[in-house]
C-alpha cells in the first residue's frame, strides 16, 4: 500500500469528468480530499490524498494522463529556501497540517512536504519570504 | 569566592577562564551542584535572535562637489531621516519603501551590510553653503564614512505570549494569530535570554561589551520603555516586559547572517537582530541568576484580539510550557510557536563563548549602571484647546 498527496489541474475541457468516481471504482484507491477550488469555465485544481496498492496508483496515474488531467505531487509544490531560513518558527504558528514544525532539540525548522495541504498560510506567515507554494498556477 | 571584572579579564587574557553557555552551566550545576559550578566558571553567554522594531543605523555619506545640505533622503526608496547634519542620516528598520509593504529599511540595512549597491537619492533647498538641489546615484558600505547600527530598544527582558480570541486571523508584530486561540506565539530565547540571565542587571550597564549583529557592539544606554518596576517572581525574573537596552555597534563590521530583515503581513518590516551579552560570575548569587531554567521564567499570555492598551491576562505561563508545543488554554491544547530562534542565539552564545576563550573579547565594566527605578508612562495627550 503506498499513500500520496496529488493535485489534480483541470482545464475548462476536462473539469466535468467525475474523476474521483474512476479512481475509487476503477483503480480501488481511498481518496481523501484535501482542497478544491473548481470554477467551471476556467482553471480548476483538486487537493487529494491517495492510498492504495502501488499497482493501482500508477495505472490510476496513466489514466488521468490519458484524460488530459495534469497531476502534481504535493511535495513539489511547496518550496522553502532552507539554507536561508532563520528558524524562527513563526511559519509553524499557522501550520496545521504539520508540514513545518520545529525540531525541539537542535530548535530548527523541520518540513516534511508529504504532509502538507498547501493552504498557503506559512507564505504569509515567514518573515523571510522564502516559501513559495504553488497550488497549481496559483499562489507562489 | 567572589571575583572581579578584572580577576575575570586577567584569566581570559591568559586563556584559563572558563566559559559556558548559560544552556550548558544550567546542567553543569545539575550535575555538580551550585556553588561546585560558581568557582569553577567565570563567564556565562547568553544570547537572543529575536525580530526587534525599534532598530536603525546611522550613516554619513561622505560630501559630494559641489555640497549638498540633504534634506529628504531615499535608500533604496526606503525614506531616511536626515534632519541632523549635512550628509548624516538614520535609516529606522520599520521605515517602509513608498509604495510597499514588504521592504523597508530593515532590507536596506541588511543590502549594506552585504555588501550590497543601494540607490541614494537626495534633494536639498540648496543654500550659499551648500549649493546642490539634488543628488542620485549608487553607494555601498565602502563608498560611504562611518554606518553604525543604534538601536533605541533591544534585547527586551521577557515578554509576553499572544493568542486571538476573534472569528478573524489577525496580523500582528506577534506574527500570524489564528482566530479563536487557534495558537499562542512568544519570543524570548528562555533561559538563554541576556537578561533573564541577570535579572537586576547587577553586571549589564552603560559600556558593557556584547555580540552585536556579529561583531563587538556596546550597551548605549538602558533602551526605551526600560521598566525594572515590573512585577517579579521570587527568583527576581520579571514576569513579562521590563528591562531594555540601547545598543551601539560597527555596522561595516556585522554579518547578515546575525542581522536580517523581516516582514510580518500587514504589520509592517522589522529586523531580526543577534544579541549575545557575557555574564561574569562575580559570586554566588550570580551563580543563581543564570541557572535560571525555562519552567522558571514566567510571562503573561494576552489576548491580542482586544485592541485596546490594556490587554486582558488569559493565563500567566513558563517557557517549558511555552516550549513544550502546546499550552492548556479554557481546557484545550493550543499549539504554541517562537518567533525568536533558539537555534541562532545558541550559535551567538557559543561563538561569544568562542570568543572569550580565544582572548579576543574581553568583558567591560559598565561605567554606569542602568536605572534600577525607571517607569513606563502610557501616553495620555491633553485634549486640544
Amino acid at each position: 500500500m503506498v499513500k500520496e498527496r496529488f493535485t489534480f489541474v483541470f482545464s475548462p475541457d476536462t473539469y466535468a469528468k467525475p474523476v474521483t468516481y474512476h479512481l475509487v471504482k476503477d483503480f480501488d484507491l481511498r481518496i481523501n480530499i484535501l482542497r478544491a477550488e473548481i470554477t467551471p469555465g476556467e482553471e480548476g485544481h483538486l487537493l487529494a490524498e491517495i492510498e492504495g496498492e502501488e499497482d493501482n496508483l500508477c495505472r490510476a496515474l496513466e489514466f488521468l494522463a490519458a484524460e488530459s488531467i495534469e497531476v502534481i505531487p504535493t511535495t513539489k509544490q511547496v518550496t522553502v529556501r532552507q539554507e536561508e531560513c532563520v528558524h524562527c518558527g513563526a511559519c509553524t504558528a499557522v501550520c496545521f497540517s504539520g508540514a513545518m514544525a520545529m525540531n525541539r532539540e537542535e530548535w530548527k525548522m523541520e518540513f516534511r512536504p508529504e504532509k502538507c495541504i498547501v493552504c498557503g498560510l506559512c507564505i504569509e506567515a515567514c518573515p523571510l519570504r522564502i516559501i513559495s507554494v504553488g497550488f497549481g498556477g496559483g499562489k507562489t | 569566592m567572589a571575583k572581579t571584572f578584572a580577576e575575570i579579564n586577567a584569566k581570559i587574557k591568559k586563556g584559563e577562564a572558563v566559559v559556558l553557555t548559560a544552556e550548558e552551566v544550567v546542567r553543569m550545576a545539575d550535575e555538580q551542584g551550585l556553588k561546585a559550578m560558581a568557582e569553577k566558571v567565570d563567564v556565562v553567554t547568553t544570547a537572543t535572535f529575536g525580530p526587534m522594531c525599534s532598530s536603525g543605523a546611522f550613516v554619513n555619506f561622505g560630501h559630494s562637489d559641489p555640497p549638498i545640505k540633504m534634506a529628504k533622503v531615499w535608500l533604496n526608496q526606503v525614506p531616511a531621516y536626515t534632519g541632523i547634519a549635512a550628509v548624516d542620516a538614520y535609516i529606522g528598520a520599520t521605515e517602509l519603501a513608498e509604495g510597499r509593504e514588504d521592504y523597508g529599511g530593515a532590507h536596506v540595512i541588511e543590502e549594506l551590510v552585504a555588501g550590497g549597491k543601494i540607490r541614494l537619492k537626495a534633494v536639498a533647498q540648496g543654500t550659499d553653503c551648500y549649493p546642490r538641489k539634488e543628488l542620485e546615484g549608487y553607494i555601498s558600505k565602502e563608498s560611504i564614512n562611518e554606518a553604525f547600527l543604534f538601536n533605541p530598544r533591544n534585547a527586551y527582558q521577557n515578554y509576553v505570549a499572544a493568542t486571538n480570541s476573534t472569528n478573524r486571523i489577525l496580523y500582528t508584530y506577534m506574527g500570524m494569530l489564528l482566530p479563536k486561540f487557534g495558537n499562542v506565539t512568544y519570543s524570548t530565547s528562555g533561559q538563554l535570554s541576556p537578561l533573564l540571565n541577570d535579572p537586576y542587571l547587577r553586571t549589564i550597564g552603560v559600556g558593557t561589551r556584547i555580540f552585536l549583529g556579529g561583531t563587538q557592539g556596546y550597551v548605549a544606554w538602558h533602551g526605551t520603555q526600560h521598566n525594572p518596576g515590573k512585577a517579579r517572581g521570587e527568583n527576581g525574573v520579571p514576569v513579562g516586559g521590563a528591562g531594555t537596552l540601547s545598543l551601539i555597534g560597527d555596522l561595516k563590521a556585522m554579518t547578515t547572517e546575525y542581522l536580517k530583515a523581516a516582514v510580518f503581513k500587514n504589520y509592517g518590516v522589522s529586523m531580526f537582530v543577534g544579541v549575545g551579552i557575557p555574564i561574569p560570575m562575580l559570586d554566588e548569587d550570580m551563580a543563581r541568576f543564570v541557572t535560571v531554567r525555562d519552567r522558571e521564567i514566567k510571562t503573561t499570555l494576552l489576548d491580542y484580539g482586544v485592541p485596546g492598551r490594556s490587554r486582558p491576562t488569559l493565563k500567566v505561563v513558563d517557557y517549558e510550557e511555552l516550549k513544550s508545543g502546546f499550552v492548556e488554554l479554557n481546557g484545550r491544547k493550543v499549539r504554541t510557536a517562537p518567533l525568536s530562534s533558539i537555534f541562532k542565539a545558541r550559535r551567538i552564545a557559543v561563538t561569544l563563548k568562542e570568543w572569550i576563550e580565544r582572548g579576543e573579547f574581553l568583558l567591560q565594566e559598565p561605567a554606569a549602571p542602568l536605572p534600577a527605578d525607571a517607569t513606563v508612562k502610557p501616553l495620555d495627550v491633553k485634549e486640544l484647546d
